[in-house]
């Protein structure tokens, strides 16, 4: 299932409805260097809350669309991720370097407010 | 009853990207019904995750079995994932953190192993390989 993208004033919201297989995520990564462009919106809010595993294919694809949002001339947070599988990510070695996080879409948009983006809130 | 006792095996059949998907759904409701915390059912989905991505991107094709059973002594969820691939030439390389032959991250094999218990890996080139991996179950109280 396509992961919708809702416009909330100047960000993008991407909130993951569900399991994400390999080609989702690419197709999200796609969809939102698209969007960013239509839209013009500084910032994106990716909610990988219902995520209950984030594995390197996962982690790769979330570095390379918040690089690709940034050439764009956006900014991401990522929110939700679980305690758990933060755990496991850092087992795994892997740790979201350049990836900005947030504990919940709230603070994501405080986050973005806070870097300058203009009426990250609503 | 030891955990996991009855469960009998899962396997499923790895072709693509959706059936990484899922692995590691079914691993993690087997860990669940073994007995495992939240947090090591995630572990342990993640570290099958991994493999079986390795089977996608190396074999193309391929089957991961999951079973509760012993290892080393003691209850546990064993993930045996196999493949008539291409083989890995040097297992020790192979588990080198960051070698990767598929530009990825080169966290698969050698991340999946911190993720688990134990891991042993039988390859020939070839002929294909088989990664056995094992998660002992929880101290339960």
């Amino acid at each position: 299932m396509k992961v919708p993208i809702l416009r909330q004033g100047a960000c993008l919201i991407a909130s993951v409805q569900d399991a994400l297989s390999d080609a989702e995520l690419h197709d999200l990564q796609a969809r939102l260097a698209e969007k960013v462009g239509e839209t013009g919106v500084g910032g994106v809010v990716i909610d990988v809350t219902v995520l209950d595993v984030i594995d390197s294919f996962a982690t790769r694809t979330l570095s390379t669309i918040t690089s690709t949002v940034r050439v764009r001339g956006a900014e991401t947070v990522v929110v939700g991720i679980q305690p758990e599988v933060a755990f496991a990510m850092v087992q795994l070695g892997l740790s979201l370097d350049g990836v900005s996080t947030a504990l919940d879409l709230d603070e994501g948009l405080a986050q973005l407010r806070g870097r300058g983006v203009a009426d990250a809130a609503w | 009853m030891p955990p996991g006792e009855g469960l009998g095996e899962a396997s499923i059949a790895v072709n693509g990207d959706a059936d990484i998907v899922a692995a590691r759904s079914r691993a993690k409701e087997m860990a669940s019904a073994v007995g495992f915390s939240r947090t090591n059912q995630t572990v342990i989905a993640t570290a099958v995750s991994e493999i079986a991505r390795n089977i996608v991107v190396y074999a193309g094709s391929g089957e991961i079995v999951l079973r509760a059973q012993r290892c080393d002594g003691r209850w546990g969820l064993v993930a045996v994932a196999s493949d008539e691939g291409p083989g890995i030439a040097d297992v020790e390389q192979a588990l080198t953190e960051g070698y990767s032959t598929a530009g990825s991250l080169g966290v698969g094999l050698s991340g999946a192993r911190r993720l688990m218990d134990s891991m042993e890996i039988d390859s020939e080139v070839g002929r294909g390989t088989t990664v056995t991996m094992c998660k002992w179950a929880d101290r339960r109280g």
